[in-house]
């Protein structure tokens, strides 16, 4: 899926970048992820699968969790596009930052930044969810150093406040 | 680079499919751009359907619930009249991928996509889901059983659109029970699956049973002889697990990298049991 080139003039794609609205002029069917890390230099999201079975690549969309990996650059002409490189610019991602180190929810760090931006997604929606909404809200993003607790606790203590 | 279309319209679709008749449709995305990525580069343009918002409305008319089929799993998840109405649906369609891909995946493209193992099927089987097709010769309606002809194999005819999707009301179904099994909660593709509504008569007798498995054939598989062994009885353990023996014989699973056959047909009957007096 890869486009050949990067410097196509061909129609703008305009949207808000962390917010910052942007413009820029891509193939069309540049993936998102590819985008964001080869052409605007954003290497916080990942690149696990590149078929939507991991969730390292998950950033907010109009404030959802997508996957970076399944999108193409002319889906986002209009969008709010966040990434782990806007998450400590609000309370609840600055939250969830301390939290993480806190609790010490990394281990490789891989899955680490879509585990954040997926967390993100479902306290915009659930700003106190229990730990059961927490699974759900992260089943989407796989850990491989099976850190799942200590991630869980962590937004857990994002979610309360708790210090 | 490829062109991707983004009409706003239904009617915009039809032009743009007229204009680029070998067009994709791509809806969420989550099924073709990794069909692609194992097919390798295709030139083929893009026709988008996420910008055309009457394919993404969920509403309630004339008896009946109509569903967007461009509408995205996480809304039919969460749609009140999903909820209230249709419950089997929104347990199934929260069993599919993780939030993510619920955001982006789509139940016309889970219909489309017509895996053995999608998760919306069975419901939609039992629910007597009919389909909306849209095409410049116009429109007709087809039941889902006679839309989808094999694994990954529908009637959609070159330039066609699966519009909308009508499931008439289940509001008498006091039971609507949906389970899939997979190798582990998330993410998981269907070992098997099982959809079930159960209507009862006023002395507590079951009036009407509708089953359907998922992953237990090339297509959706229905038993009317397990459904007919439910009717007229009280729901009860011995009667599941007698409906289960006529299950089995009803399925044809395979063995494949997620389970053995025989384990599936075991399943098939065991799934039966797990249905709770409501």
């Amino acid at each position: 899926m890869k486009a050949s080139g990067t410097v196509d003039t061909i129609e703008p794609i305009s949207f808000t970048l962390n917010g910052t609205p942007t413009t820029i002029r891509m193939s069309p069917d540049r993936r998102v992820i590819d985008l964001l890390r080869e052409d605007l230099g954003l290497t916080g999201s990942k690149e696990g699968c590149g078929t939507g079975e991991c969730g390292a690549c998950t950033i907010l969309v109009d404030g959802k969790p997508m996957l970076a990996c399944l999108m193409l650059a002319a889906q986002l002409a209009g969008r709010a596009v966040e990434t782990i490189e806007s998450l400590e610019e609000t309370e609840q991602g600055s939250r969830l930052l301390t939290a993480f180190v806190g609790e010490g929810a990394v281990q490789c760090g891989y899955c680490t930044p879509g585990m954040e931006m997926a967390a993100l997604g479902l306290l915009r929606g659930q700003p106190a969810p229990d730990r059961a909404a927490i699974r759900e809200g992260l089943s989407g993003n796989l850990c491989r150093c099976t850190g799942y607790v200590k991630i869980i606790d962590a937004v857990e203590k994002a979610a309360t406040g708790e210090k | 680079m490829k062109a991707l279309l983004f009409p706003a319209s239904i009617a915009e679709f039809l032009e743009n499919h007229a204009a680029f008749p070998d067009a994709l449709i791509m809806a969420g995305g989550t099924d073709l751009l990794v069909q692609l990525r194992k097919t390798g580069p295709d030139s083929r343009p893009f026709i988008c359907l996420e910008r055309i918002s009457e394919l993404r409305e969920i509403q309630n008319g004339s008896g009946e619930i109509r569903i967007g089929a461009a509408a995205p799993l996480a809304e039919v998840v969460r749609h009140p009249l999903i909820a209230k109405h249709l419950p089997v649906l929104a347990k199934a369609a929260v069993t599919v991928g993780g939030p993510a891909i619920r955001n982006m995946g789509t139940i016309g493209g889970n219909i489309c996509t017509a895996s053995p193992a999608g998760d919306t099927l069975p419901p939609l089987y039992i629910l007597g889901a009919k389909l909306d097709l849209v095409s410049q010769n116009g429109r007709r309606i087809t039941p889902i059983h006679e839309f989808i002809t094999g694994p990954r194999k529908t009637v959609l005819a070159p330039g066609e659109l699966l519009a909308q999707i009508r499931i008439p009301s289940a509001d008498g179904f006091a039971i609507q029970h949906f389970e899939k099994v997979g190798r582990r909660n998330a993410l998981a593709i269907a070992v098997a699956s099982l959809a079930a509504m159960i209507r009862f008569d006023d002395h507590g007798r079951i009036a009407e049973a509708r089953l359907a498995w998922g992953s237990l054939g090339p297509c959706v598989v229905r038993s009317p002889e397990a459904e007919n062994r439910l009717a007229g009885n009280l729901l009860s353990e011995t009667i599941l697990a007698e409906a289960g023996l006529l299950a089995q014989k009803a399925v044809s699973p395979i063995d494949d990298i997620r389970a053995s056959a025989d384990y599936r047909r075991k399943i098939a009957g065991n799934l039966l049991l797990r249905i709770a007096a409501p």
